[in-house]
């Protein structure tokens, strides 16, 4: 570690907000991040997920964790979303370009995008 | 897998399946080779999964009869020349419990895959790091050395958690000026 001064700001920053944010965030972004996962380009589209969140400002309402195998690893990289009260959303053959428009038409509008789920994808 | 740094990602997911509460992420790069090495505190292997562990279908997941993380890594280490090591004391035998995976690669093999982005391996790690689970990285290159602690980062951080955003982007760019310095000077 190279400035943990600037670390120490970012606590400052933060603080306030994450006591608002927790128990806040109602819908769960849920990334597979096993062997097959990773082999097929996860780490990428995780990153991506987690800077959208950031960058649409929807992190008060969404977090995004990692899983192990979730049992489909011919439509990896595999990202579900959960959302209180409905049914889950499973998204497959992602990419980091599916996954800005995921959060911003699904996660910030509501709607999910539909062409990227497993329903419609063609292997 | 296309990248040593993917390979790093998903052998560290074994230590934390194994609840490891410290992990230690281990890179040591001269001009010819590279070993990685990841040390965990968890609950280690008895002798028999040891032995099956490189076995592509030998696997603990209920999903499917295969598991190809370890037979991955093993092979892209000995496709160099090099070769991988594991160690594993058990919980059920002793206190000093825990799994030391090591492997050595010629970096001036044809078959050499390229270490990649250890960086984003790092964040990504961090990002899902559960609490009460610690990594320590060090890697060093023959300009220098570049490293990350999540304990000393949790110290300042007091209760912010380590998956915040801008925490993230925080790693990836300290990250990303320790490279650069340890590169520069070579």
């Amino acid at each position: 570690m190279k400035s943990l001064e600037e670390l120490a700001k970012i606590r400052e920053r933060m603080a306030g907000k994450v006591a608002l944010r927790e128990g806040e965030n109602s819908i769960r972004i849920v990334v597979g991040m096993a062997t097959c996962g990773i082999a097929a380009g996860a780490r990428p589209v995780l990153n991506a997920l987690v800077e959208e969140v950031a960058k649409q400002g929807v992190s008060d309402k969404a977090t995004v964790s990692q899983t192990g195998c979730i049992g489909i690893c011919q439509y990896e990289p595999v990202v579900e979303v959960f959302e209180p009260g409905k049914e889950k959303t499973t998204y497959v053959k992602m990419t980091p370009e599916k996954a800005v428009r995921v959060v911003a038409e699904h996660i910030k509008g509501g709607k999910p995008v539909v062409e990227y789920t497993i329903g419609n994808t063609i292997i | 897998m296309k990248e040593l740094s993917l390979n790093i990602l998903d052998i560290v997911q074994n230590s934390l399946t194994a609840g490891a509460s410290h992990i230690e992420i281990d890179l040591a790069e001269t001009d010819e080779t590279l070993r990685i090495t990841v040390t965990d505190d968890g609950c280690g292997m008895d002798e028999n999964t040891v032995r099956n562990v490189t076995d592509p279908f030998y696997t603990t997941r209920k999903t499917r009869s295969v598991g190809l993380g370890i037979p991955f890594f093993k092979l892209a280490a000995e496709q160099t020349g090099g070769g991988l090591t594991l160690k594993s004391v058990p919980a059920s035998e002793s206190d000093g419990h825990g799994t030391v995976i090591s492997a050595l690669f010629y970096k001036t093999s044809i078959d050499f895959t390229p270490l990649g982005d250890v960086a984003s391996t790092l964040c990504t790690l961090v990002q899902g790091l559960p609490d009460g689970t610690e990594i320590t990285f060090t890697h060093s290159l023959p300009g220098g050395t570049v490293s990350l602690d999540t304990a000393e980062m949790r110290a300042v951080l007091c209760g912010v958690p380590l998956s915040t955003p801008e925490v993230i982007v925080f790693i990836k760019d300290d990250l990303a000026s320790q490279y650069a310095e340890a590169r520069a000077m070579k």
